[in-house]
């Protein structure tokens, strides 16, 4: 699985045109043409197609993802120093949008029909239809700019390290990334929902005397998450690509952003790390799906 | 679909009527610009720079004197062209892959299959980035593009249809009178496997607007001074704070559509799906 998407990922990104010494060219530092033979050699470049392959998929398979092109560094290094930054971005929306969720799934579903079950289905399509860049433009213009609660871009301010300022700075951008997912699970949970709550188990609930909240807190929705959850981990992966959006939005500096960058100073090595990276989250999220799903619902058994 | 109870079933679906009434004017709006506005959209007026709304210029003009409605109606047209464009191809390879997968089975099957799984494990996004940095930023290429990474989808869906279709009575008697492979895909096959791909390429055009949208704000759609409504939201962003109309018009432009796009497809899901169909 993997293999096929590395010789994919190697292919599309060998097609591109215009390497890493058109780029040395275009800054106009170099322009001897031995020298620029002699970097081309350095990183390899001379070396057919199918060997510069074989040799970037060896040492990615120990980790090691070569040399980044503008920064004459590890790509290692250069991702895991993003890394932090996009994860904990990834994790606030993940958190959020899975709380967000829950609360407007189970209320719209015990609510059928009420105002709040509208607005949810009115929330969820235009969160659907939305670009994600145009809302955060929207909430930074908002907050950021008419009433100055919130910073309108970056990580934390200069020259301040206080948990608070850190926190203000996460707020948009958390937003932001998580909008897609609470309007995609809060469905999902709704309609599953419904399904319970009508169900036989959650009548004998009923029957047996329960309260009302737990009968639908606990006894319905642990039966309506089996199917989200494994929407949730499969959707996870994903975030990886709004991250992409929201980190350029917002100016946030982690591998999204890191992924423009790379883009526009055609540093190859860097983008073949990360899309590999992205890749290997999909799978990985996939397989977690899997796993969830046989957890939660005993009556599945993978043999 | 030419059954008349899916018309009738679609028409009792309000919003998605409603939503094909306004995608269509919308439609017509842009496509009949030239005649609807009297600003050219790369007209620049220096004297009339950054104008909010006002009489002359509905939507306001632009930090080159641009008005902006005219700018949205010829954005309109590449932008809705690029949906439908890049819907049509995706539906179509997916529809393509998951038919020869789901109607041959075996080793077809498997292998097309795998490369369903393949191609849906790499990043979307990230990969249409690095793509789109090729192409130049022609709209066409890029419409392209766009449905050539979202199929993998369509072919899941047709696939797991046509795998419970060719079992069907009346593809055995197809065969039996001698009908070849391809003749009964599309004759017998495609046509009872078309409620699902309708709605999945009708949602599939409002994914597209929405990926071009993103693409362009990136800085890697089609490129100024033909506009689009991903690129003018880019333009747009640096004056944000002072002329706010430039950031919000083409947004809505972008929901508006997406969103009656999207309800025209739940509308067809509805009405193409004989378990909910009520009669």
């Amino acid at each position: 699985m993997m293999l096929g998407i590395s010789v994919i990922i190697f292919g599309i990104i060998q097609a591109a045109p215009g390497g890493p010494e058109t780029m040395l060219l275009q800054s106009g530092r170099i322009v001897d043409p031995e020298v620029i033979e002699a970097y081309r050699v350095r990183l390899g470049l001379d070396q057919p197609v199918p060997v510069q392959y074989v040799r970037w998929l060896g040492a990615a398979a120990t980790g090691d993802l070569g040399q980044s092109f503008a920064r004459n560094r590890p790509v290692k290094d250069v991702i895991f120093e993003h890394l932090p930054a996009s994860l904990e971005l990834m994790g606030a929306a993940f958190v959020l949008a899975a709380i967000m969720a829950l609360l407007l799934g189970v209320v719209s579903a015990v609510r059928q029909y009420s105002w709040i079950d509208h607005l949810g289905t009115g929330f969820s399509f235009a969160g659907i239809a939305m670009p994600v860049f145009w809302f955060g433009l929207i909430l930074q213009l908002v907050f950021a700019v008419r009433l100055g609660w919130l910073p309108v871009s970056g990580r934390q301010t200069v020259g301040m390290n206080s948990f608070t300022d850190h926190a203000a700075h996460l707020v948009l951008p958390g937003i932001v990334l998580s909008l897609r997912y609470v309007a995609g699970w809060s469905r999902y949970l709704r309609s599953s929902m419904l399904g319970a709550l009508r169900s036989d188990f959650v009548r004998t609930a009923r029957a047996k005397g329960l309260s009302e909240r737990r009968v639908v807190w606990v006894h319905a929705l642990r039966n309506a998450m089996i199917p989200v959850v494994s929407v949730m981990a499969l959707d996870t992966a994903g975030l990886f690509s709004g991250a992409i959006i929201t980190e350029t939005v917002f100016s946030w500096p982690g591998i999204g952003r890191l992924f423009v960058v790379a883009m526009t100073q055609r540093d190859y090595p860097v983008l073949m790390g990360i899309l590999l990276l992205g890749s290997l989250m999909v799978i990985l999220f996939n397989l977690v799906a899997d796993l969830l799903y046989g957890w939660l619902d005993p009556r599945i058994r993978y043999e | 679909m030419s059954d008349p109870r899916i018309w009738r079933q679609l028409r009792r679906h309000k919003v998605a009527v409603a939503s094909m009434v306004l995608f269509g004017v919308a439609a017509a709006v842009c496509f009949l610009a030239p005649w609807l506005t009297p600003y050219e959209f790369d007209a620049i007026d220096l004297s009339r720079i950054r104008q909010p709304p006002s009489r002359d210029h509905w939507l306001g003009t632009d930090d080159l004197g641009r008005d902006l409605w005219t700018r949205i109606l010829f954005g309109g047209q590449i932008s809705l062209l690029i949906g439908l464009i890049s819907a049509a191809v995706g539906t179509g390879v997916g529809t393509l892959v998951g038919a020869v997968a789901g109607f041959f089975g075996g080793r077809t099957d498997a292998l097309l299959m795998r490369l369903t799984d393949v191609a849906y494990s790499i990043p979307s996004l990230p990969l249409l980035i690095v793509l789109a940095s090729f192409t130049q930023s022609a709209f066409m290429m890029i419409a392209v593009i766009i449905g050539l990474l979202s199929w993998m989808t369509t072919a899941r869906v047709v696939r797991s249809e046509v795998l419970s279709i060719r079992e069907m009575p009346y593809v055995e008697a197809a065969r039996s009178v001698g009908a070849r492979n391809r003749r009964i895909i599309w004759r017998h096959v495609l046509p009872n496997a078309l409620g699902p791909i309708v709605v999945g390429g009708t949602l599939a055009v409002g994914n597209a607007l929405i990926v071009e949208s993103s693409l362009s704000y990136l800085g890697l759609g089609v490129q100024p001074p033909t506009p689009t409504w991903g690129n003018m939201l880019r333009d747009a962003q640096s004056t944000m704070a002072t002329e706010p109309w430039l950031t919000i018009f083409p947004g809505l432009a972008i929901l508006l559509v997406v969103l009656a796009v999207n309800f025209i497809g739940d509308g067809l899901q509805d009405a193409l799906d004989p378990r909910v169909r009520s009669e």
